[in-house]
């Protein structure tokens, strides 16, 4: 920072609102950076002579003639491998009491991958959960978020996903994390002895909500460096994408655009697909995955944020308590991995898409037979049946704290259907019953 | 001299340049930061204001920085090479460009300038031409490329010369033209155009009535399109409308494809980059990435090129139109082309429509669905544009603008349906919203009359029926419980049933059952429907779900075989015997 002393000092602020401020200055780049009144603030309008800054830690207490100063360029991190093991704000300076990290100043938030560089996914990423690996299976590359209530237990799932998934680096972006949960967070990764391979980011409820913006672009960055420089495997956890858009409302209603649905701004869609399209598979065996959490209210998935989120995230998980059952359970009626094709019956048993679109459509059965019950109606046979199968099913393989390989999956759902039903009522492939069904 | 301009004023990738001279609306500039040059559109002018939209970051970007204006509208350049290529939402082919990560400002050449093409002369000194003659042709991955007179020539030319058959570059002067001055003009195997502007050069454009094979049977069966229709699949996410579209574009009888990716997800457009070179067009024997084309402007590219993407896409596909081929487009999605206008329309602060989109959207989609076509070209010669789009409607609920807008325009409605995703009958196009406006078209019947047979139509209305009755009988049967109806009841329900598991639902993934000649599907059409009105003797209503449930089993081994393959007819007979044990003769 040895051009500092020769940079120009503005003390005349025009205008403050909650989040922006703006002052007249010359020669200032778009996105460019700068301190006001010692926050960092980011340029998000230019008009003649006049800079909006956005400013990160909110404009609480900043005066008219505070010292603004413009660093010169947008927001940076540096990356090395001594990221590694450490925990960061959202500005990228560490919070663990550690050094502050050296290596080279990448600017965070860069371009697109030109699609004809990607690879197509292929790797299978085994958590062991039955509702995701038999269901939902995930691929290398791929972005899938949690849609959770909050009161559902979406970090705990999440940081189990985060161990059992075999990469090379876990980067978590935390956004609006209760410093309950980040402290859940560090103990559950301390204690699996996982710490070296761990990078966090975290902006926590005690920290201003607008430098929430910054913490995906940050690790993404950080994800990047270890995908592309080094090829190496990274899994990206962001928790709570949900907060992360309210930040994005805040920002936008402060600069008086006129909001789209559910007060959010028209460029939601494209701010989201910016964050989850850096999940992608290299050619040289890099990867970024991501797994994110976008909290719902009351479950409901027309709101704005999820359903932009559904359409540009690769599927999505939906966790709930199956009262049958007493335990919680990856939905599979709401769950999608979009990109389990490229792997089930290719990766894992061949008789694996068979399986699992038997063993839905054997719940779904079950779900108009508990209709029915639930409306007094006498139950047939066949209704019966499928709710015993319904019961083992949620038992056996979806709920969240199963943890078996794949091949048992499969072996356990083929015992299920000769238990409950009879061959010709689960309208599989002649070729893969004579292998696979069970006689009893 | 073109107009120069400065940097006033910058709000994301909105700029506002003060410019020395003459713009205008839509023409292309380019903004110099130092080493780059960044491409813009103008989208407004006011005063000396010309506000531009910038199709990449404007990071970094300041005040005063230079502008150039181009002179031209956002243009294509058209001539061979195109097909397989792979491009960006302004053309740039993205095989060209170096690096994992897309440079800003880094434009490449569309076509393959230094590449030799085999030419053979169309046309013949003293030949009277106009825009769009035929004046020779190339071969383009085996499809016949026609070198056409550049479609901005206006009135009649004289051909003076035309080179004689043989190798050529896109830059050689192909022909020799005379205009009505008798002044020479000379022409190559390229031109360019203005994507905004449809390409009109043909003699009519008829209602269009050829069916459009799809292989899909909740399509060909139940809502054909035609060559040259226009259709649209809304549908939430999650209901299989991108699978729906590459099925679509993997099978359909078409002679080029064009895909539009726009704002999509990437790993899509990744999926079609990986099988398309691998799957084989079962009519050529050729590769399917040699007749498609793909534009990619996948959510993460930036937002105004998004909106260019599918001009970009149709404008191609009106160039091939003129050379007499049928070309199929499909573009995913075109609500994020709308999001594209919204969020601009929002930059320059208009008064917004509904939901926030800008209020002339009816319009821009209309304009645009009209552009599809079935034509005859001045020559007599039939080429056509088949147009189907998706849209991903907000929430799942069909009652948002870009649903309506986009229902005004298109001819053939596919609606995705949420609860038929959640049970995994796909494709989820809900048989009885969906519609097509094709079959009401005489034309379209006599057609069908020839091709299938003269009783088709009346078997698909029947079948509609039949799957509406099922439906309501369903319902009853769910209010008044399975033994407050009778056993009849049943039986209709599980005959649309039958319909539903067996014509409508489609494995996509399986080899055989993803694709369906349209003999094979009348033969199963005619086969469901002797079932469906057939009498059926039951004692009681629990007797009737077993015995479907055998009879949708064995006509899915059946969908599972090869058509009249030993396996098929095994399942066949083995279906029979099973219908005989309760058909009342």
């Amino acid at each position: 920072m040895s051009s500092k002393a020769f940079q120009k000092i503005y003390t005349k602020i025009t205008q403050i609102t909650k989040a922006t401020c703006s002052l007249k200055a010359s020669g200032i780049g778009y996105d460019e950076l700068a301190v006001v009144n010692g926050k960092l603030a980011q340029v998000v309008k230019i008009i003649g002579d006049t800079v909006t800054l956005q400013v990160f830690g909110g404009t609480e207490g900043i005066p008219t003639n505070a010292e603004v100063t413009f660093l010169g360029k947008s927001p940076t991190i540096k990356v090395s491998e001594d990221l590694a093991g450490r925990f960061f704000n959202a500005f990228g300076e560490p919070i663990d009491g550690g050094p502050a990290v050296e290596g080279e100043e990448r600017e965070i938030g860069g371009p697109s991958v030109n699609p004809v560089r990607r690879k197509q996914p292929s790797e299978l990423v085994a958590t062991g959960i039955a509702g995701i690996d038999l269901n939902n299976t995930l691929v290398s590359g791929q972005k899938i978020p949690f849609f959770a209530d909050p009161d559902q237990p979406f970090n705990q799932v999440m940081a189990m996903v985060a161990l059992r998934a075999k990469t090379d680096k876990i980067i978590l972006g935390g956004m609006g994390l209760t410093n309950d949960d980040y402290l859940f967070y560090k103990n559950v990764f301390d204690n699996a002895g996982a710490l070296d391979r761990i990078i966090s980011f975290v902006n926590t409820t005690d920290d201003p909500p607008v430098e929430r913006l910054l913490v995906p672009d940050m690790a993404l960055t950080a994800a990047e460096y270890f995908a592309v420089d080094k090829n190496e495997t990274v899994l990206v956890l962001l928790t709570d994408m949900t907060l992360f858009a309210d930040a994005l409302s805040i920002v936008s209603n402060r600069m008086d655009q006129i909001p789209s649905k559910d007060s959010m701004p028209g460029s939601l869609y494209s701010d989201l697909a910016k964050i989850y399209e850096k999940a992608v598979q290299f050619p040289s065996g890099g990867s970024i995955t991501i797994i994110a959490v976008t909290t719902l209210s009351g479950g409901d998935i027309t709101h704005a944020i999820p359903d932009n989120t559904g359409y540009i995230t690769e599927g999505q998980l939906f966790l709930r308590r199956d009262s049958d059952i007493g335990k919680v359970i990856v939905d599979p009626f709401r769950s999608l991995s979009r990109l389990k094709q490229l792997v089930i019956g290719k990766k894992t048993r061949e008789d694996h898409p068979n399986v699992m679109n038997t063993a839905v459509r054997l719940y779904a059965d079950a779900a108009n037979a508990k209709t029915k019950m639930e409306n007094g109606f006498d139950l047939t046979d066949y209704d019966q049946r499928s709710l015993d199968f319904a019961k083992d099913y949620s038992e056996k393989l979806l709920a969240i704290d199963v943890n078996i390989e794949i091949d048992q999956m499969l072996n356990t759902g083929w015992e299920l259907f000769s238990k409950h039903f009879r061959k010709e009522e689960v309208g599989i492939k002649q070729e893969l019953m004579d292998k696979y069904w069970k006689e009893n | 001299m073109s107009t120069k301009g400065k940097v006033k004023g910058i709000i994301a990738n909105l700029v506002i340049v003060e410019a020395y001279g003459p713009v205008s609306q839509n023409e292309i500039c380019f903004i110099s930061t130092g080493s780059t040059q960044l491409m813009a559109e103008v989208i407004k002018i006011n005063g000396q204001n010309a506000y531009v939209q910038v199709f990449e970051s404007t990071r970094g970007v300041k005040i005063d920085y230079d502008v150039d204006f181009a002179g031209h509208l956002l243009e294509v350049t058209l001539g061979p090479g195109i097909l397989s290529k792979n491009y960006d939402g302004l053309q740039n082919d993205l095989d060209k460009m170096d690096g994992v990560f897309l440079k800003r400002g880094e434009y490449t050449h569309p076509l393959d300038p230094g590449k030799k093409w085999k030419f053979k002369p169309l046309a013949k000194a003293g030949d009277v031409v106009e825009a769009a003659s035929w004046l020779g042709q190339v071969d383009e991955n085996g499809m016949p490329h026609k070198i056409m007179v550049p479609f901005t020539f206006k009135g009649n030319y004289t051909v003076k010369s035309v080179v004689e058959a043989g190798e050529y570059t896109i830059e050689d002067t192909i022909a020799v033209l005379l205009n009505a001055d008798k002044k020479e003009v000379k022409v190559t195997m390229t031109q360019k155009w203005p994507v905004k502007m449809a390409i009109t050069a043909f003699r009519e454009k008829p209602r269009p009535f050829k069916l459009l094979e799809t292989g899909v049977r909740t399509i060909d069966t139940l809502n054909p399109i035609v060559e040259g229709g226009t259709g649209f699949i809304p549908g939430p996410f999650g209901a299989g409308k991108t699978v729906l579209q590459h099925a679509i574009s993997k099978q359909a009888e078409a002679d080029i494809v064009i895909v539009a990716a726009c704002g999509e997800r990437a790993n899509e457009v990744v999926e079609i980059f990986t099988e398309f070179p691998e799957l084989e067009d079962i009519r050529t024997g050729r590769k399917l990435m040699e007749r498609t084309t793909i534009i990619a402007n996948t959510s993460n590219m930036p937002v105004a090129a998004r909106e260019a993407s599918v001009y970009t896409a149709m404008t191609l596909g009106e160039y091939y139109r003129s050379m007499g081929l049928k070309v199929l487009m499909l573009a995913d999605s075109t609500s994020r082309w709308a999001q594209a206008l919204r969020e601009m329309s929002n930059r320059l602060e208009e008064l917004p429509g509904p939901d926030a989109f800008p209020m002339d959207l009816p319009a821009i989609i209309s304009n645009f669905y009209a552009r599809a076509g079935f034509v005859y070209l001045k020559n007599g010669e039939t080429g056509s544009i088949t147009f189907i789009g998706t849209v991903s409607p907000a929430g799942g609920n069909l009652k948002e603008p870009v649903t309506e807008s986009t229902k005004k325009a298109a001819r053939c409605f596919y609606a995705l349906a949420q609860q038929r995703a959640d049970s995994k009958r796909y494709p989820a196009v809900d048989p009885i919203d969906s519609y097509s406006k094709y079959l009401e078209y005489p034309e379209f019947e006599e057609y069908v009359e020839e091709k299938i047979s003269d009783t088709w139509i009346s078997m698909v209305n029947h079948s509609k029926t039949i799957l509406l009755r099922g439906k309501e009988t369903y319902e009853q049967i769910n209010i008044l419980g399975d033994d407050g109806v009778p056993v009849g009841y049943h039986v209709t329900y599980w005959k649309s049933e039958v319909i539903d598991f067996v014509i409508l639902q489609q494995d996509a993934f399986d080899a055989i059952d993803q694709s369906t000649p349209i003999e094979r599907q009348q033969y199963m059409l005619e086969h469901v429907l002797r079932l469906c009105d057939a009498d059926f003797s039951f004692e009681s209503f629990t007797e009737v779900d077993g015995y479907f449930k055998r009879i949708i089993n064995l006509y899915k081994q059946m969908n599972y075989s090869e058509f009249n393959s030993e396996k098929f007819n095994k399942f066949e007979k083995e279906l029979q015997e099973v219908l005989q044990e309760r058909i009342v003769a």
